[in-house]
């Protein structure tokens, strides 16, 4: 027996014990079936090689452990970003069950979200009576100030319409006839979280501004000066959010964060839950109509918002997902260009230590190979990182991504001496990873949790930058945008590698002499 | 901070009487209504709980529950470690579920063993207005030129499938056919289907009928030499080795498992299932269905199980040990004394600082009641508990076994009707999931994830009740929850913003 009262063994220890060891074996080849293990050994080197990776490659029709989600998640990303406001998912209800336990197992946060809990007679005769229900029951109990509505595949494979279904639940008294509750159409089958995001912001400002589904007159634009922020789906919202409010007040900025998640994914535990926290109050977003621009972290979380929004009459200008010197500095001389205001001093400090830090530490990365993965701004705004650092970003990879994303990824790469032989993959997965890990190795490799099973099966070390980020705590706290954010990046890059030399140093009398105190 | 303890029963139900009335006037009035048969104060010496089950979620009030895809990929077919599930629709559910449900196994991953991998058809607008059919044809192609070891395929429906009319039954049996009769089960498990996970639980066990037993000649010879003390493990996912350390008890007490359902298990477990002498049965929600066609079928006897706390486990391996000769009722006796004195120490160690403390519980399948016994032998009270998706059957077994007079019972429960039952009744601790914890842990309440063992256990048998004890332990005696108060604020008391 190896279980012990005094020192508890975990699954980790208990199951390596003799007993388990014996009774799996037996399980195994007495009933399991199992390959011969020579065969199983030489499919396994089969799959790392060339031939493999042209199979691989030539995939049309399957998708093994995809890089993305669906829209709806992005939907209610954006929803909970608003003061007071309860994201209401118009569809089965099992889909709103996954969105809230993926959010909460990134942030380790309540994600308050509700379903419209359609079954078998909804998908008949559609969802209608499922809203006005729905709607009443959410304002009831839960007395939010917005609530905004996405949906699930199902509702659109049914074609359920929003416009027609709010406005009937109104008529009906679900809620009162000014309240808001803004919508988006956000099917699963197109795009995927960050086109959902995209929708329902556009949703969001589009019910504000545009006269509330042709119940309130649109707004007359007024320009204030102050300039709206967009952040994007971003994993690290909670801390970049904040670094951004830093930013703009420093250099004297009026704005308007528009989808303001970053309280509500970090609520204090003091003895209260609090459903709702922060966000864009429902009037700046009203008034955000005014503002004289817009700028949008994310260019492919934004497509079809930020050409809304210059409708309005917004200067607009996106970026993809700034890390790093010379991605921070655009950022911020389009802030300074846009407000007027010069880039305050402390930021420049910011900017000279960042240089600093990278001129430190720049011989240890100078010249490394990665693999990165990601959402399509996220995966440009590290490679951008990584040519400063003079590392090559080799494959770059996004599932969402499309050609122009690609053609965009080449550019970048053809701007940099360092990015000569480094590539882009729109619209592949981790499977198309794992044969490009094998056949053109690299040193390390940037992508989300999911990233350890290549880091696992290829020994290709992972640096957890994305999202979701499941099985390390915290990392959403600190930002990755402005000067600051570039050095928390850094040090991350940095403590991967130098983690990696001791790991590869540390065997005594054999490649201890590398295992050095100073580098 | 248990009020509990030092209230009598009478006065405990007339405060849960009052808080169900109270958690009620919240609600619109056909909503009150619905939601009032699912609420109710347990009356000792009642056949249930007095609570409506398996009834549809109302719209808009934050139900728990998930969906059938939910219940036949993610809990039953999803295990089955040597067959590749296609996640078959949008790409979203195959994602949100992908290794999120810890069901252990052993194997080389991607090569001959396949479950923390997503699969999934990635629907795109075409595929909706075209069909999939096609596609899904491919699909298995590509499976078979690229992971040529898998033993079989299943088909896992997401809601479009049966919206868009796909024939996926044909497709596999087409498919089937080109490649030498593998096994390929197309799974009817769309989301929408049901009011739960509960309906994917029994498709699912369907489609094991009707696609693997059907399909296994009666003439194939065995692939080993049956013995009289063979025996199956029914209902046990494997979650952190759950079904691990309980079949090492069954095989210490000189039982032979031949198949795991489904945690760790492999497609010639499930085909050999027929030829166990007994079933033995953890989770009888998601999988009852399957043992009573074994029993009904090839006459295979089945015996519910609970191998969670020693009272519980002892009384288990004496009752499965009852179906068999003195050989095996001996092999019983002498592993309960075997683990006795690691009991007596998990014990001796966790009760004292642990007796009186109060519980309140929300799960899925078996756990509701299944857990009660090993908080009891810690000397914990569970004094509310509710299943997300359970039918009048679980709460007969719930009441007959397992409750105490004036347990608050709580059906689908919403999260408003949570968060409140739990503001008034301060229990020392939550046993619910990701969704629930977080929410409780603001509150200032000790929290554990009874679904995912919260990235711990086993929770089963006796080496998994030294880390439950061990767990439950560390979180309701964690120095942090004394310092959820800033020192110059008033003394704690949990409470919500967003519903007052």
């Amino acid at each position: 027996m190896t279980q012990n009262a005094e020192h508890v063994l975990d699954h980790f220890e208990l199951f390596r014990g003799p007993e388990y060891q014996q009774m799996l074996a037996n399980k195994k080849t007495l009933f399991e079936n199992p390959h011969d293990p020579a065969e199983v050994e030489r499919i396994r080197e089969w799959a790392k090689t060339p031939e493999y990776r042209e199979k691989n490659f030539a995939r049309e029709a399957l998708t093994v452990n995809p890089a993305k989600a669906c829209q709806p998640l992005g939907a209610v990303f954006v929803a909970v970003g608003f003061e007071g406001t309860l994201p209401f998912v118009h569809g089965s209800q099992g889909c709103v069950a996954y969105y809230r336990s993926h959010l909460s197992r990134h942030f380790k946060e309540p994600s308050s979200c509700v379903s419209s809990s359609m079954t078998e007679d909804a998908a008949v005769f559609g969802g209608l009576n499922n809203m006005i229900d729905g709607l009443a029951n959410t304002y009831n109990m839960y007395k939010p100030k917005m609530i905004a509505v996405s949906t699930t595949c199902m509702a659109e494979v049914i074609g359920d319409d929003l416009n027609a279904f709010i406005k009937t639940a109104k008529e009906k008294g679900s809620v009162p006839a000014e309240y808001d509750v803004p919508f988006a159409h956000t099917p699963a089958f197109v795009g995927s979280h960050v086109t959902g995001y995209d929708n329902a912001l556009k949703g969001i400002l589009e019910h504000f501004w545009d006269g509330k589904a042709g119940t309130a007159p649109k707004l007359e634009r007024k320009e204030n000066g102050k300039i709206n922020f967009i952040g994007g789906f971003d994993g690290y919202t909670v801390g970049n959010i904040r670094e951004i409010k830093r930013i703009f007040e420093l250099m004297g900025i009026e704005y308007t964060i528009l989808a303001d998640n970053s309280d509500v994914f970090d609520t204090p535990t003091d003895g209260e839950f609090r459903m709702y926290d922060g966000g864009t109050t429902l009037e700046d977003a009203a008034n955000a109509i005014h503002a004289k621009a817009t700028i949008s972290m994310q260019q492919y979380c934004t497509e079809k918002t930020l050409p809304f929004i210059e409708n309005h009459g917004h200067e607009v200008a996106a970026f993809n997902h700034p890390v790093g010197v010379s991605a921070t500095d655009d950022f911020l001389m389009t802030l300074s260009r846009i407000s007027g205001k010069p880039i305050a001093k402390a930021l420049e400090q910011e900017r000279g230590r960042l240089v600093d830090a990278m001129a430190d530490s720049s011989a240890h990365i100078h010249g490394k190979k990665f693999a990165i993965y990601g959402d399509p701004d996220l995966c440009y705004g590290l490679a951008a990182f990584l040519l400063e650092l003079g590392a090559e970003p080799t494959h770059v990879l996004s599932t969402n991504g499309n050609k122009a994303w690609a053609e965009k990824m080449e550019a970048l790469f053809a701007s940099s001496p360092f990015g000569k032989n480094c590539h882009a993959y729109p619209g592949k997965d981790l499977w198309h990873m794992r044969s490009l890990l094998f056949t053109e190795p690299v040193d390390f490799l940037i992508g989300n949790t999911y990233g350890k099973y290549l880091e696992r099966d290829t020994g290709t070390p992972l640096i957890r930058i994305g999202f979701p980020v499941f099985d390390r705590h915290h990392h959403h706290r600190y930002p990755v945008w402005g000067y600051q954010g570039g050095m928390n990046v850094l040090v991350k890059i940095l403590d991967k590698i130098f983690d990696e030399i001791d790991k590869n140093t540390n065997v005594p009398a054999k490649t201890d002499y590398s295992f050095d105190i100073i580098r | 901070m248990s009020l509990a303890t030092t209230q009598s029963v009478a006065e405990i139900k007339a405060r849960n009487k009052q808080l169900i009335d109270e958690v009620l006037k919240v609600y619109p009035e056909k909503t009150a209504k619905r939601r009032a048969k699912h609420l109710n104060v347990h009356e000792a010496g009642k056949s249930d709980c007095g609570v409506k089950s398996n009834l549809k979620s109302i719209p808009g009030v934050m139900t728990i529950r998930g969906c059938a895809y939910a219940g036949s990929k993610g809990v039953v077919w999803g295990p089955i470690k040597d067959m590749i599930h296609i996640s078959h629709g949008p790409v979203g559910c195959g994602q949100y579920s992908w290794a999120a449900r810890r069901n252990y196994y052993i194997g080389t991953t991607g090569i001959d063993t396949f479950v923390t991998m997503q699969f999934t058809s990635d629907f795109q607008e075409k595929d909706i207005v075209f069909g999939g059919d096609k596609k899904l044809a491919k699909i298995i192609d590509e499976i078979q030129e690229l992971f040529p070891l898998n033993h079989g395929i299943t088909i896992q429906s997401e809601c479009p499938i049966g919206l868009i009319g796909d024939d996926i039954e044909a497709v596999s049996k087409v498919k089937s056919k080109e490649y030498d009769g593998k096994t390929i089960v197309p799974v009817r498990c769309e989301g929408f289907r049901g009011v739960s996970q509960s309906l994917g639980h029994h498709i699912a066990n369907d489609a094991v009928r009707d696609w693997i037993f059907d399909k296994v000649s009666p003439d194939a010879k065995p692939a080993f030499e049956s013995t009289p003390y063979d025996v199956a493990i029914i209902g046990d996912y494997n979650i952190g080795g759950d079904a691990w350390s309980s079949r090492i008890l069954l095989e210490e007490m000189g039982l032979r498992v031949i198949a795991q359902w489904s945690g760790d298990g492999s497609l010639a477990e499930l085909e050999a299932t027929p030829k166990a002498k007994l079933n033995v049965l953890h989770c009888y929600r998601s999988m009852n269905y399957i043992s009573r066609h074994m029993e009904e079928k090839f006459g295979i006897p089945w015996c519910e199980y609970n191998f969670f706390g020693p009272s519980k486990i002892a009384e288990s391996l004496r009752k499965i040990a009852s179906f068999f000769d003195d050989k095996i009722k001996e092999g019983a006796e002498r592993v309960i004394a075997k683990y006795q004195p690691l009991m007596d120490a998990v014990i001796a160690k966790y009760r004292p600082r642990l007796e009186g403390k109060t519980v309140m519980l929300f799960v899925g399948g078996l756990r509701p009641r299944h857990v009660i016994g090993a908080y009891e032998d810690l000397g914990m009270e569970v004094v509310g508990t509710g299943y997300e998706f359970g039918h009048n059957d679980d709460y007969q077994r719930t009441a007959q076994h397992y409750v105490k007079d004036g347990t608050l019972i709580y059906d689908d429960v919403t999260g408003y009707e949570f968060e409140r039952f739990v503001e008034k009744i301060q229990p020392d601790l939550v046993g619910s999931g990701i969704k629930e914890k977080y929410v409780f842990q603001k509150m200032g309440v000790p929290f554990r994830q009874m679904h995912s063992w919260d990235y711990s256990g086993p929770y089963h048998g006796y080496d998994g009740f030294a880390i439950f004890a061990r767990d439950m332990d560390m979180a309701i005696n964690s120095p942090i929850w004394k310092k959820t108060k800033a020192p110059w604020k008033d003394a704690p008391r949990p409470s919500l913003m967003a519903a007052e």
